[in-house]
């Protein structure tokens, strides 16, 4: 989201879902939409089949959505800030931009145009392998939209050029005046129900709830004054990424993770496992003994989604009720209640009646929240910001400004992937979810029939591959990193292009996470999950 | 136009303003008049197929399908004559003589009423009443105009049940090709995954060329078993297991995805048994996918934990909340003070509430004091 936030000033979807069918021309990147978010494709795929939408689909493999695409553009792993380049070089050179737009609105925009001279059609097929005729083509129909929408899903984050290339697409949409009107817009989907609402509450090492920064002293006395307390830290903390690293220096000595199987969701598995041993306590609050939790000196049993009340942001900064529907396991409590009570033992005392009762303490701290109550999220949830009970909520950002005043043109170079394929791992490795289980699985795999449909990983190879590494179909082959190997079965398909293979990342047994590189994106501290150079072992 | 202008239709005696575009149900329904439908589905175009929702037209020379009818000003519409009942009776009647609808209002001929039954076992491996008695759209509509299968000789079942799948049984002798299920693949889901094949009185919805689910496009997101008004769609694992009226729906919201979709947890003895879409609220009016409208197992799963567990000697044993919330606050306490509140560092989740996120961040930053907080939106 930090590319975003540097754009525009805040870092979430610009539209709402349903906003989506207003578009023209929709360009989906970095998403495997039909799998991964399969209602916002089917909103998607109804703009195209009843209102005549037009499809752009960016993506390294041939995924389900690009049967609904009017131009599937395929670039080679790690390439994304190239090709953006390459559109707007278009863009611009056939006067495509909105001119009126970029004066009123926008800022920086004579050094980015300068940046965007080199990106020709022919230079950026060199890179990214996509047709100079093709990247020429879909530069013209996104152009000429009266309106077009930008999705965006990990594909395009989980780089080490992560950042920019989200940047990039917010000088998209910016150069075509796509911002601040229905329809348009830039819209990265959110993979988890409530990473949204993990970030606008402050669950990030730099902002308390809103984005409110911990280093401006001003908001640590704002805070400190609501939660009467005194001491508060103004200095930015760890990301996970780093929190790692410092555990296995020996510097972190005790973590309290909730909800959260970084055994399996992190890069670099064996990594983070060395790392998490040498912590001298870890607590894991969760509802499932996940493979993090087994290293954990205390484990504390957690109420899932069904079994509390309160509130989830979805991806379109919606924030919606979820209640309780069943009683959970006889002793499993609340995650507040158990955070409130360690807090309360270690002598500041965390008293709350409800869920309803944290929430009212999260309106008085929360700016962009103050104007939600329970009452008025009851029957439909309401899109932050919304600063006052008289406010309607806000579907569409940046509407007649941008939230830091002008948008922000950012000039940018494509930076390769840390790793290339070589002789060695002459392969390259991308990772994502597929349809039938979620994340790290522990709630997916309680499901037969989820199981039935995806038993277990796999490499997804292209026939030509196949046949070149000698490997068949359903065989058990072994895949190898320069950090790690899994044994997974070969699955050969019409998905995977020649020289890149896809493994799912959600099997413990064969996490695909022992492979990956944890080489960072600077700025936005995600590592490059999407590119990594595998080969393969011999038949396992 | 000034508002005394405005169009209006007649119905049933009354006048009532539209707007262009506007069918005569949507007239009806806009001002509570209750045309029966079966085969229509709303957000999608009307196919006007099954002919349940016939009314009479002044002028018009065959009673019209509501659905699929434009209103035009001065229109003079009956939604319940005796020409509109009588027509809507042979529907139903030939409806419940087609196949396997044995949900007891068939008549009162005993012997005939068991000779069905018998067969419907035989059909369907249960001597139960149909598994979505009490929850039919077919059913409301027989008991409503006071009908039976009777009045048509039976005809036999064509097509075996297909149960091949872990979610979804489609019973094809309860099947009253409507076609809502069409639409709701085609043009809600747009998955594009089963369709109407063969002709005539061999007609059947299709998948592919007439293959199991399993082994076509689809993609098990259900849309067509909340969609279809009878039994022949109908989620595996309740199938005659659990009833409509046994199960109380809470509403919440979905726990996978960032899409926040709506969902009816569908409780029976403080078990989630079925997941349904909540029809007409954002952001998805109804829609799941697989993972929301099957993947529900985990909540009463029996591998939940359940106590808190202290690691002893590298094994863990159970331990009260006192104890283990003791030796947390100790822990912590007592590694803050001797390496400094950067000693530690929370990750907080992206799958617990707003309300629950925020305490944990409040607990790193007040109590612990450190803003070394996070959580997975990077991974």
């Amino acid at each position: 989201m930090a590319g975003l936030a540097a754009a525009f000033g805040s870092g979430a979807m610009t539209n709402t879902i349903a906003d989506i069918q207003a578009a023209d021309v929709i360009l989906i990147t970095g998403s495997n939409t039909s799998e991964n978010h399969p209602v916002i494709s089917s909103i998607i795929k109804r703009a195209i089949k009843f209102k005549g939408a037009k499809l752009i689909v960016v993506d390294p493999r041939r995924i389900k959505m690009t049967d609904h695409a009017d131009y599937w553009l395929r670039p080679n792993l790690g390439t994304d800030t190239a090709w953006i380049n390459g559109l707007m070089h278009v863009i611009v050179k056939e006067n495509l931009h909105d001119q009126t737009f970029i004066e009123n609105r926008t800022e920086g925009f004579e050094d980015f145009k300068k940046s965007l001279e080199k990106y020709t059609p022919e230079f950026v097929e060199g890179i990214t392998g996509i047709g100079a005729k093709k990247i020429v083509s879909a530069a013209r129909l996104f152009g000429n939209a009266k309106v077009a929408s930008i999705v965006y899903c990990m594909g395009i984050t989980q780089h080490t050029s992560g950042t920019d290339n989200v940047k990039a697409l917010a000088n998209l949409s910016m150069l075509c005046g796509y911002l601040g009107v229905p329809g348009g817009g830039v819209n990265p989907l959110r993979g988890q129900n409530n990473v949204q609402g993990a970030c606008d509450m402050g669950g990030l090492p730099n902002v308390y709830t809103a984005y409110q920064q911990v280093a401006d002293p001003a908001v640590a006395r704002k805070m400190e004054k609501a939660w009467k307390v005194k001491g508060l830290s103004t200095k930015v903390g760890l990301k996970v990424t780093e929190m790692i690293p410092k555990a296995h220096a020996g510097q972190l000595k005790g973590m309290y993770i909730v909800g959260e199987n970084p055994l399996v969701s992190d890069a670099d598995l064996n990594h983070v496992e060395e790392s998490l041993k040498n912590l001298d306590f870890l607590v894991v609050q969760d509802i499932f003994l996940t493979e993090t939790a087994k290293m954990a000196d205390v484990v504390l049993p957690s109420l899932c989604f069904a079994e509390k009340d309160g509130t989830f942001s979805n991806t379109e900064r919606r924030v919606q009720r979820i209640r309780k529907a069943v009683d959970g396991p006889e002793q499993a409590k609340e995650d507040w209640w158990i955070a409130s009570q360690i807090g309360t033992r270690m002598g500041f005392p965390m008293e709350y009646g409800n869920s309803e009762a944290i929430f009212e303490e999260i309106r008085r701290v929360t700016p962009s929240y103050a104007g939600l109550t329970y009452g008025r999220i009851e029957q439909t949830g309401l899109h932050w910001p919304c600063p006052t009970e008289k406010h309607p909520g806000t579907p569409i950002l940046h509407g007649q400004q941008f939230t830091r005043g002008k948008g922000l043109f950012h000039p940018l170079e494509w930076i390769p992937p840390a790793e290339q394929a070589d002789n060695d791992y002459p392969l390259l490795l991308t990772t994502g979810r597929v349809l039938y289980q979620y994340h790290t699985g522990t709630m997916t795999m309680k499901s037969e029939g989820l199981n039935e449909r995806a038993p277990e990983s796999f490499v997804e190879i292209s026939r030509a591959d196949a046949d070149k590494f000698g490997v068949k179909h359903d065989q058990m082959v072994t895949i190898a990193s320069r950090r790690g190997e899994i044994q997974v079965k070969v699955k050969v398909s019409s998905m995977a292009v020649e020289g890149t293979v896809f493994i799912p990342f959600h099997f413990a047994k064969a996490a695909a996470n022992r492979l990956t590189n944890a080489k960072l994106d600077p700025l936005s501290g995600i590592p490059e999950f999407k590119v990594c150079a595998v080969k393969i072992k011999d038949a396992a | 136009m000034t508002k005394s202008e405005q169009a209006t239709i007649t119905i049933n005696g009354n006048s009532y303003p539209f707007h262009n575009g506007n069918t005569i149900l949507d007239v009806a329904r806009d001002n509570q008049i209750e045309i029966p439908t079966l085969c229509h589905l709303k957000s999608a175009t009307p196919t006007g197929a099954c002919r349940i929702c016939v009314v009479e037209v002044k002028g018009a020379r065959t009673l019209l399908a509501s659905c699929a009818t434009p209103a035009v000003r001065d229109m003079v519409v009956q939604t319940e004559s005796a020409k509109v009942v009588e027509a809507r009776k042979q529907i139903l009647q030939l409806m419940l003589s087609s196949g396997n609808h044995n949900c007891a209002v068939r008549g009162s001929d005993d012997l005939e009423w068991t000779a069905f039954q018998l067969k419907v076992q035989d059909d369907d491996a249960s001597g139960q009443l149909c598994p979505v008695w009490g929850d039919c759209r077919l059913q409301d509509l027989a008991y409503r105009y006071q009908v039976s299968g009777e009045r048509f000789p039976a005809t036999p079942s064509r097509y075996p049940i297909e149960n091949v799948n872990p979610f979804i049984v489609r019973d094809f002798s309860r099947c009253i090709q409507c076609g809502r299920c069409v639409q709701a693949c085609n043009d809600v889901q747009v998955n594009n995954a089963i369709n109407f094949g063969y002709r005539g009185p061999e007609s059947k919805i299709i998948a592919a060329t007439d293959r199991p689910l399993k082994d076509s496009d689809c993609v098990f997101c259900g849309e067509c078993v909340q969609a279809c008004p009878v039994g022949a769609l109908v989620e595996k694992n309740i199938r005659y297991d659990v009833r409509p009226w046994q199960t109380e729906p809470v509403r919440t919201t979905c726990t996978y995805c960032g899409v926040g979709c709506q969902i009816y947890l569908h409780v029976r003895d403080n078990q989630v048994v079925k997941v349904t879409g909540v029809e007409d609220a954002p952001p998805n009016y109804a829609s799941l996918c697989v993972k929301g409208r099957f993947g529900h197992d985990f909540i009463g799963s029996p591998q939940r934990l359940d106590k808190p567990l202290i690691k002893e000697n590298g094994k863990h044993r159970e331990a009260s909340w006192d104890q283990a919330l003791d030796l947390v606050a100790d822990r912590f306490k007592s590694i803050r003070d001797s390496n400094g509140p950067d000693s530690i560092g929370v990750l907080t989740s992206a799958r617990i509430s707003n309300e629950e996120n925020y305490i944990i961040q409040k607990f790193a930053r007040a109590v612990l004091k450190t803003n070394s907080i996070d959580h997975c939106a990077r991974l």
